[in-house]
């Protein structure tokens, strides 16, 4: 007789919830009705549908209970296992169609993910060929080497309604397009795999985990543009994924996918590889393409855009590799299918790394609509410790911050723009409300001034002066006209420097200003921060009556900052004290106060 | 490999691997139990090539016919090192947590008597 499964969720949302009573009483069940044999309990990882927590689903008739206390436990047990029912009214409810979910068929309601780019990321052995053409790998490239004029493959891409990855959301099919009725030639296909956002690994995860996908799709590009080199300019800093990249390239020359006369049609491409020493700038095209002319990474004036004028000088195409990721899967299912997922402008999937205060920090990909909510609270499991959420932070220093009034906001391009933030490559972290917006805006300009080239004078001078009022505002040595300052200043950084590092660079203080007010002001004028991390801005107490002197602060001060006897009221001498928050921390009788 | 010189000899080679895999095909016991370690940077940087060194030793230990590979990135951070264990003619689970001590009992009781253990990531995503 087949063994019958209870998979018990034991995400940290789910505990939360009681899952671990519910595991016990359903095991208790278990062993009362006779059926230790038949029926074994299994706790499991996040199902990532934490809102309708505690999950249950059982194998292998794969029923899946939702919102299951531990007083549901007898219930489920003798209907299902003895009565051979299912419990009704514990089978989720279809918002839409108001009908509960009994189908097997019909379980997958709760996946929220839809892996497009990710398709083979820990599915083949990224280090060989055979398993990627197992998973209809090249198929794309020989429908179009063989089925397709090149302006029929622009034309699918075009209508797809595929945009940029790296950020920016430019149309793809319109870059090709541009890039082939460029006159000139040579032509270049160019990889951006450049990833510098922090926190930011999608690009990396798809080299590492997939790279002939990259390979194909570059073939296809040049293909499609009429080019027959490619570059993968990628950072010096991922050697896994170079090795890897160079392995499958190596094996896609050899199996007569790359180079001369592929798949015996007379179209000839070659890829190299291009080393980035790390510079947050070369991911701006221009940047990257003086870096692989053996120049100063630095931005020059757009246009001449890169279609038209990039690396030597010639049309230049270049994408992202998330971008590149999408492309064969788009030639194989259709331009239709496509842009049958995402919200009207944009269109597919988005890889996001979410990471910070978050329970199930990861990678994962999601269509586009996917509201900010889904993803930090089903997906992402929740904040950390049951801390209450304040924010997350998209598109790295250029991006913004989005406070809880847009956790409902559907996420796309577009609406990300107008909410202060932008897409960028896909960093997503989680703040809770620890985190102070003055000091993370702080965090973001010091990532800034330390990579802006220094090319042109309003990201050199402008950031640096930035940074210093944010200094100063941390430390409480802020005044009113230093707030009018950061964003008037902010704004003419915006629309006065030369690249897209400079433009947005004020982004995560703009942002935070305009959803965060009152924590600004707070610094200012009340020399507050309310989430005490300014460590100028608080200062440590014992409070009297809840200390019983047991000693165990001023042992554990690393500065002797603390004094006392045992058993007596201890004492916090402020010009010693560095606020390094460990007597906090290891008091058990609530006795110290920040403020 | 050999070379491949149109889309047809592309097709066939599809086709062959197509055979090959356990999906498609029904189960024979001769069949391996099919391994995969997600080894990405952050994988390895977790553990993973010491839990793929313990599978290759320890199932090579016992004669357990199996092949153990790697893989790329399967997205659960939070859960590294993860390893994904097809069983042939069931569906693959992935398991999160897999240092030396978790290999063993994986081994000992899913792989050896077919019988699921704590610390399964439910697939929580489609796919194309």
């Amino acid at each position: 007789m087949e063994k019958n499964y209870i998979f018990v969720c034991g995400g940290i949302g789910c505990r939360a919830l009681e899952s671990e009573q519910l595991k016990k009483n359903l095991q208790r069940e278990i062993i009362l009705r006779g059926l230790s044999d038949e029926v074994q309990l299994v706790t499991t990882g996040c199902f990532g549908f934490c809102e309708k927590g505690p999950l249950v689903k059982i194998l292998p008739d794969n029923t899946f209970y939702v919102q299951v206390t531990p007083e549901d436990a007898g219930e489920l047990v003798y209907e299902h296992f003895v009565m051979k029912r299912k419990v009704e009214r514990l089978l989720y409810l279809h918002p839409e169609t108001q009908q509960r979910v009994t189908e097997a068929k019909d379980m997958d309601f709760y996946k929220k993910q839809y892996r497009i780019a990710l398709r083979n990321c820990g599915i083949i052995d990224p280090e060989n060929i055979e398993e990627y053409i197992a998973r209809d790998g090249y198929a794309a490239l020989g429908k179009c080497l063989t089925e397709m004029t090149p302006e029929m493959v622009i034309e699918t891409i075009r209508k797809s309604g595929l945009r940029g990855r790296g950020g920016g959301g430019f149309p793809t099919g319109l870059k090709w397009e541009i890039t082939r009725k460029s006159a000139a030639t040579p032509k270049y296909v160019v990889c951006n795999a450049d990833e510098g956002d922090p926190g930011a690994f999608m690009d990396r995860s798809l080299l590492e985990g997939d790279p002939h996908s990259i390979i194909e799709a570059m073939i296809i590009c040049g293909y499609s543009i009429g080019a027959d080199r490619g570059l993968v300019y990628i950072r010096a800093e991922y050697p896994l994924a170079i090795k890897r990249l160079q392995k499958a390239l190596q094996q896609a020359e050899d199996a007569g996918l790359l180079g001369k006369d592929i798949l015996g049609t007379k179209f000839n491409f070659n890829i190299e590889l291009r080393f980035g020493a790390g510079a947050f700038v070369c991911g701006e095209e221009t940047a990257l393409i003086h870096s692989m002319e053996g120049c100063r990474g630095e931005p020059t004036f757009k246009p001449p855009f890169p279609s038209v004028e990039g690396y030597l000088g010639k049309p230049t195409n270049v994408n992202n590799v998330e971008t590149f990721a999408n492309i064969p899967v788009i030639i194989n299912k259709g331009a239709e299918w496509f842009s049958s997922i995402g919200t009207e402008k944009s269109k597919g999937t988005k890889v996001f790394a979410l990471a910070g205060k978050i329970n199930n920090v990861g990678l994962i990909e999601v269509p586009m609509g996917t509201t900010l909510r889904e993803i930090i609270f089903d997906i992402g499991g929740g904040i950390k410790d049951g801390k209450k959420f304040k924010a997350v932070q998209t598109g790295g220093p250029s991006g913004g911050c989005l406070g809880e009034q847009h956790l409902d906001t559907p996420i796309d391009y577009d609406n990300l723009i107008e909410a202060g933030s932008m897409m960028g490559s896909g960093g997503m972290i989680v703040l809770d409300e620890d985190d102070c917006m003055v000091s993370i805006a702080k965090f973001y300009l010091e990532f800034t001034l330390h990579e802006s080239c220094g090319k042109c004078a309003p990201c050199r001078i402008g950031n640096k002066r930035l940074h210093e009022l944010l200094d100063k505002i941390t430390k409480g040595e802020g005044v009113k006209d230093d707030l009018k300052k950061l964003k008037a200043l902010g704004t003419v950084i915006k629309e006065t420097s030369l690249c897209g590092l400079g433009q947005s660079s004020p982004n995560p203080i703009l942002s935070t200003m305009n959803t965060f007010y009152d924590e600004y002001k707070a610094h200012v004028f009340d020399k507050k921060c309310p989430s005490k991390q300014c460590k100028d801005l608080i200062h440590f107490t014992i409070i009297e009556d809840n200390c019983t002197g047991c000693t165990l602060c001023f042992r554990n001060c690393p500065v002797n900052a603390i004094t006392g006897e045992k058993g007596k009221v201890h004492e916090i001498h402020q010009e010693q004290c560095i606020k390094c928050g460990i007597c906090f921390s290891k008091c058990k009788f609530d006795a110290i106060l920040v403020e | 490999m050999e070379r491949i010189k149109s889309v047809s000899d592309l097709k066939k080679i599809r086709q062959l691997s197509g055979l090959n895999s356990h999906a498609a095909s029904q189960p024979a016991s001769k069949d391996p139990v099919v391994i995969k370690v997600a080894m990405a940077t952050c994988g390895i940087a977790s553990g993973a090539k010491e839990t793929y060194d313990y599978f290759v030793e320890e199932l090579g230990r016992r004669h357990i016919n199996a092949t153990v590979s790697q893989t790329g990135c399967m997205s659960y951070c939070y859960a590294e090192p993860t390893v994904e264990v097809t069983i042939p003619g069931q569906d693959p689970v992935v398991f999160g947590h897999v240092n030396s001590a978790k290999a063993q009992e994986i081994i000992d009781r899913y792989i050896s008597q077919h019988e699921l253990v704590d610390g399964i990531i439910p697939a929580s995503y489609k796919t194309v």
